[in-house]
């Protein structure tokens, strides 16, 4: 059934279909109706879940790690300073191995209060041991809270799911939303081997020396080299019974090219325009979409960018003293390879400034004659 | 992902003795006691002993709600202290109205 809801709601809808069993949540702009849809559906009845409210967002992902601990798929969603909150939460989350599954609404950090879009907040988590999915539209938002929580159970970490303030989080789109059933077949019930149980009482969590703490961060770092494989079976899989598949790359009208732009998030859409653009005029260019970025598909982009000369990264965040997040991780899985291309870093879009069309054939032309390797660019920076 | 072989190790109460791994391929994913929790007698962690004197116990039952862990049982209306379990943390002497558990020196 094909129904036009907000981003927002597409959440809802994903938790709901993926039967999570606990949804502990605290409102913040712009992700608020996400978890009213979620009360609304849990005290209709329509969800056979318990809504546990709590009083932040650090309390929230506390009640998800209990929950997911004693063996209930476990639901939250937040945004900028609320992921911030959860921060010693999402170590916690990751390291004991418990696959939480969130939806993050991409928001600029403060100060200056700013609600707009924009990725610096949950990149900043990308060492906490999360898997992160950015979405481009409302469709894949549902599809990838079903996926993540699929992935992340059998990889035993935490999944979050990104999408971007207001231009998916309040924008109606129209949105597939597949029978129960299906998702029932793609995804069955949760049942760990380590769970918290009074008739088999175990410690979890408890004092590990030098001995022990190595290896199993050790493993933690397999389970992500695993997870890339993972997605791509439980994608292809994913395509099978909805007919919709996206995979850890998405790679446009790259045949033949020797400059890409590679994005990711909301942008890529409009990115999309402008490669149709400079297509038209016979411009040999295209574009990667970067859908995951933990596990960082390494290898994906090296293939991808093998008879490339010049690569333009556009950043929607940045890591300030260093510079956009994308470009670094592009930039390092290429470091070691043979005749690697040159790699240009944009800054834009920031605390939701409007990205448009122009600005990205302003980029394509810019990496064409850009000589030097170093200094990242401003998109449309006033004076 | 390789399963773990933590299963077949998995040892509960008595006779539980330090599992040494050699290979991380063996280990469980998490840090999660492969022996259960009983099996962790945390009485050799005391310094001090919480000691009951019986005939001044009012039965008030204040030690008994404050033990953190909790090891008192009430018996015949009485504290009896499990010492498997207490960590001598002192906190039944600190809340008895009577002065009725008293703190000795741990003997090791």
């Amino acid at each position: 059934m094909k129904i036009v809801i907000t981003g927002n709601h597409t959440v809802s809808y994903g938790a709901k279909l993926s039967r999570a069993e606990v949804i502990a949540a605290y409102p913040i702009t712009p992700q608020t109706e996400v978890v009213e849809k979620l009360s609304s559906m849990v005290a209709d009845g329509q969800l056979k879940a318990k809504f546990i409210k709590v009083e932040s967002e650090h309390s929230a992902m506390a009640a998800c790690i209990g929950a997911s601990a004693v063996g209930a798929r476990s639901f939250t969603a937040t945004s900028s300073q609320g992921l911030a909150l959860m921060h010693e939460m999402l170590h916690w989350a990751a390291n004991a191995r418990l696959p939480v599954v969130m939806a993050n609404v991409n928001r600029a950090m403060g100060p200056p209060w700013n609600v707009w879009s924009d990725q610096t907040d949950s990149l900043a988590q990308r060492d906490t041991g999360w898997l992160q999915f950015y979405c481009e539209n409302n469709q894949e938002v549902l599809d990838t809270i079903i996926q993540a929580y699929k992935v992340c159970e059998r990889v035993k970490l935490p999944g979050m799911v990104m999408l971007e303030a207001f231009i998916l989080s309040h924008t109606s789109e129209p949105v597939e939303i597949p029978p129960q059933e299906l998702v029932d077949r793609y995804l069955p019930a949760y049942n760990p081997e380590y769970k918290l149980d009074i008739k088999t009482p175990h410690t979890f969590g408890g004092l590990t020396g030098p001995g022990l703490y190595y290896e199993l961060r050790y493993k933690i770092q397999s389970a992500m080299d695993e997870a890339l494989d993972v997605i791509e079976d439980q994608d292809r899989e994913f395509k099978k019974l909805f007919g919709r598949g996206y995979g850890l790359i998405e790679e446009y009208r790259t045949k033949g090219a020797d400059r890409l732009l590679i994005v990711s998030g909301s942008i890529s859409s409009t990115a999309k325009e402008a490669i149709d653009i400079l297509r038209e005029r016979g411009e040999k260019i295209g574009l990667i979409r970067i859908r995951v970025f933990r596990p960082f598909p390494k290898k994906h982009i090296k293939n991808a960018v093998k008879n490339v000369k010049r690569i333009g990264v556009i950043d929607r965040n940045i890591s300030f003293g260093s510079e956009g997040i994308f470009y670094q991780e592009v930039k390092s899985a290429l470091c070691n390879e043979k005749d690697s291309p040159a790699v240009y870093g944009y800054i834009a879009g920031l605390g939701g400034r409007d990205v448009i069309i122009d600005d990205f054939i302003k980029i394509a032309d810019d990496i064409k004659e850009t000589k030097s390797k170093q200094d990242i660019r401003w998109i449309g920076l006033k004076g | 992902m390789k399963k773990s072989n933590s299963k077949k190790k998995k040892l509960t109460g008595q006779g539980a003795k330090t599992i040494e791994f050699k290979n991380h391929n063996d280990m469980p994913l998490c840090a999660v006691s492969l022996t259960d929790t009983l099996y962790n007698k945390t009485g050799s962690w005391r310094s001090i002993r919480p000691v009951v004197q019986k005939d001044k116990c009012i039965s008030c039952l204040l030690c008994w709600k404050f033990c953190p862990e909790p090891c008192i049982s009430m018996v015949d209306g009485k504290p009896v202290i499990d010492y498997d379990y207490c960590k001598g943390c002192a906190i039944c002497i600190e809340v008895c109205p009577k002065g009725a558990i008293v703190s000795e020196d741990e003997k090791k």
